[in-house]
């Protein structure tokens, strides 16, 4: 298709705009974090810092709970995205192959679970996790993160399912595969980059998590990464800012990762309705 | 392989029903590990959410809730802290979901073109979709820093100092500069989706038209927006709806301040339940959001789909 010269401009233009509305704010946390704390408090702050030093990074994880906060995090998300797979796994397999009633409502609930605000499900879910001792417990949190997780993992793990031919697996059983040497052999291997992506795709959702986990942690040591920055954002000082610029960083690199890998597929759009913070 | 997350996949293989007795119990068995948390864990206390809503239940006493009928509807009605919370989510939702849509589609058609660079603008706009709610939030206190902040530095070196203000502590500026960060962290998602369905539109029915010397804006209003409407509905229904649920990053950015001026209806009901323990009227007030998100929904959904067919 043709354009004009000025249409061409103008399009350079609008997205050279864009591009400095998306990039100077990450730009500027970058600058931020290497910050030494008398540039913090600086009358007129620079772009590039005058003596770049990298020891908000250190400060971050040792004075201000950030390592420990991270700790904490990797644990619920990892916990979190294994379990995630695992019960999702063979629920997925019975929905993508057998048509059932329950299997419609399930993915009906599916569908329905995005639209709920999570103020009318926190009270009850606190008051059912205080009930049962799970209150402000790791293994409580990891439970919410499942639920939350599974719905979009049912979703993502049947459509791999219906992917798999199923002659491959009709084949394997007239070669005298039984049932579960065929699941063994023929589709968990074709399985393996859907249960990769479900299984980031947990990971990033309770790593980046903040609103259960600020209602259900109490105690400050057993509190995750997003929930620490928070309370470190409302004891702010001009000079505190370089360190919690470093954490900030330092919390986006796995959901960074995440992108990167799974960034053909989000581009398709299939994914892009699921992943929201 | 692609995992289709928001229809059912193509059937490439048609489900089975399923038939045999055993059969019937393996499939229970394959899908109760799944249901049971589910039932558990999110249709139990939804159930209990809408039934709190109708009780007096506060915190420290929940045992003995007592059931009290419209009495906390009937205060959501004359508290005004809950309307101008209501009035401000309205205000957020509707505000960011139009300029999320708006700048989403301009980039989006801008993005579909061929353009140099457009590759590196794809990818930076994975970055604010990529990080946590709650460092969006940090990031752009950063920015809008009375003091050490990006925006007012700008302004100084522009030799506009007299609009240097504190941004998120201002009455009037509050609200507008947290909607700009809403727009920041969701636009992303919004292009993305509008992207790919601008790559479903048929090339051939653009270049028929352009044969038939439609002129560009023509060829956008009569060819792209039609194929692209369903696409549109439902990725500004959703904005719509994660928006007025949103709470995260206003939480960090604000927590509601100045004066209520960026209260956000989860952070009023989020105060209501654990600063003040009012577990009952913050889930009348959960209640209430919902009647209204699927009010909304219905009205718009019907006069869009109306347009699409």
């Amino acid at each position: 298709m043709r354009a004009s010269r000025l249409t061409r401009s103008l399009q350079y233009l609008a997205l050279l705009g864009y591009v400095i509305f998306l990039g100077f704010p990450l730009v500027w946390l970058l600058s931020t974090s290497f910050k030494p704390p008398r540039e913090l408090v600086k009358l007129h702050p620079t772009l590039i810092p005058d003596s770049a030093t990298i020891s908000n990074y250190v400060q971050a994880f040792t004075e201000q709970q950030l390592g420990r906060a991270a700790l904490n995090s990797l644990q619920v998300a990892l916990a979190s995205s294994l379990l995630t797979v695992l019960i999702a796994l063979p629920a997925s397999y019975a929905l993508a192959r057998f048509r059932t009633r329950i299997g419609t409502v399930a993915l009906g609930w599916v569908l329905l679970s995005q639209l709920f605000p999570f103020v009318l499900l926190i009270i009850p879910i606190f008051l059912v996790l205080r009930e049962i001792g799970l209150a402000n417990t790791h293994a409580g949190l990891i439970l919410i993160y499942v639920v939350w997780a599974l719905p979009f993992a049912l979703w993502m793990l049947q459509g791999f399912v219906r992917n798999i031919p199923r002659e491959l697996e009709e084949a394997a059983s007239v070669d005298g595969a039984s049932r579960l040497q065929t699941l063994r052999k023929v589709v968990f291997p074709l399985l393996a980059p859907g249960v990769v992506a479900t299984a980031l795709f947990a990971f990033i959702s309770a790593w980046n998590e903040f609103f259960f986990a600020l209602v259900l942690i109490k105690t400050p040591e057993l509190a995750t990464l997003p929930v620490t920055l928070a309370r470190f954002v409302g004891i702010e000082g001009t000079a505190r800012l370089g360190p919690l610029a470093a954490g900030s960083l330092l919390a986006t690199l796995p959901s960074l990762v995440f992108f990167a890998v799974m960034q053909r597929r989000l581009s398709s759009g299939s994914l892009a309705g699921a992943v929201k913070g | 392989m692609t995992a289709t997350t928001t229809a059912p996949a193509p059937a490439a293989t048609t489900p089975a029903p399923a038939r045999r007795g055993s059969d019937r119990a393996t499939i229970y068995l394959l899908l109760l590990p799944s249901l049971l948390p589910i039932v558990l864990l999110s249709v139990f206390p939804l159930v209990r959410g809408i039934y709190l809503g109708f009780t007096d239940a506060r915190a420290g006493r929940n045992v003995e809730v007592a059931f009290n009928g419209l009495a906390n509807y009937r205060e959501l009605l004359t508290d005004d802290l809950f309307w101008g919370a209501f009035r401000i989510g309205l205000l957020w939702a509707f505000g960011v979901t139009a300029l999320q849509f708006l700048l989403g589609l301009g980039l989006a058609l801008l993005l579909n073109q061929p353009l140099r660079f457009r590759g590196l603008a794809r990818v930076l706009s994975l970055v604010p979709w990529a990080m946590p709610p709650v460092v969006v939030g940090i990031l752009w206190r950063l920015v809008y820093h009375p003091d050490a902040g990006l925006l007012n530095e700008l302004l100084y070196q522009v030799g506009a100092e007299g609009l240097r203000t504190n941004w998120l502590g201002d009455f009037s500026t509050a609200l507008p500069a947290v909607i700009i960060v809403g727009v920041w962290a969701g636009m992303p998602q919004t292009t993305v989706v509008l992207l790919a369905g601008l790559q479903g539109v048929p090339k051939e029915l653009h270049e028929a038209a352009a044969v038939d010397g439609a002129t560009a804006w023509q060829r956008f209003r009569r060819v792209t927006l039609p194929a692209l409407m369903p696409v549109i509905v439902a990725i500004t229904s959703l904005d719509f709806i994660w928006n007025f649920n949103s709470f995260g990053l206003v939480y960090v950015l604000t927590a509601g301040g100045p004066g209520g001026k960026t209260m956000l209806p989860m952070l009023f009901a989020y105060e209501e339940a654990f600063r003040y323990g009012n577990y009952g009227y913050a889930a009348a007030l959960g209640n209430v959001m919902v009647v209204i998100i699927v009010a909304l929904l219905a009205v718009y959904l019907r006069r869009r789909l109306r347009e699409v067919n």
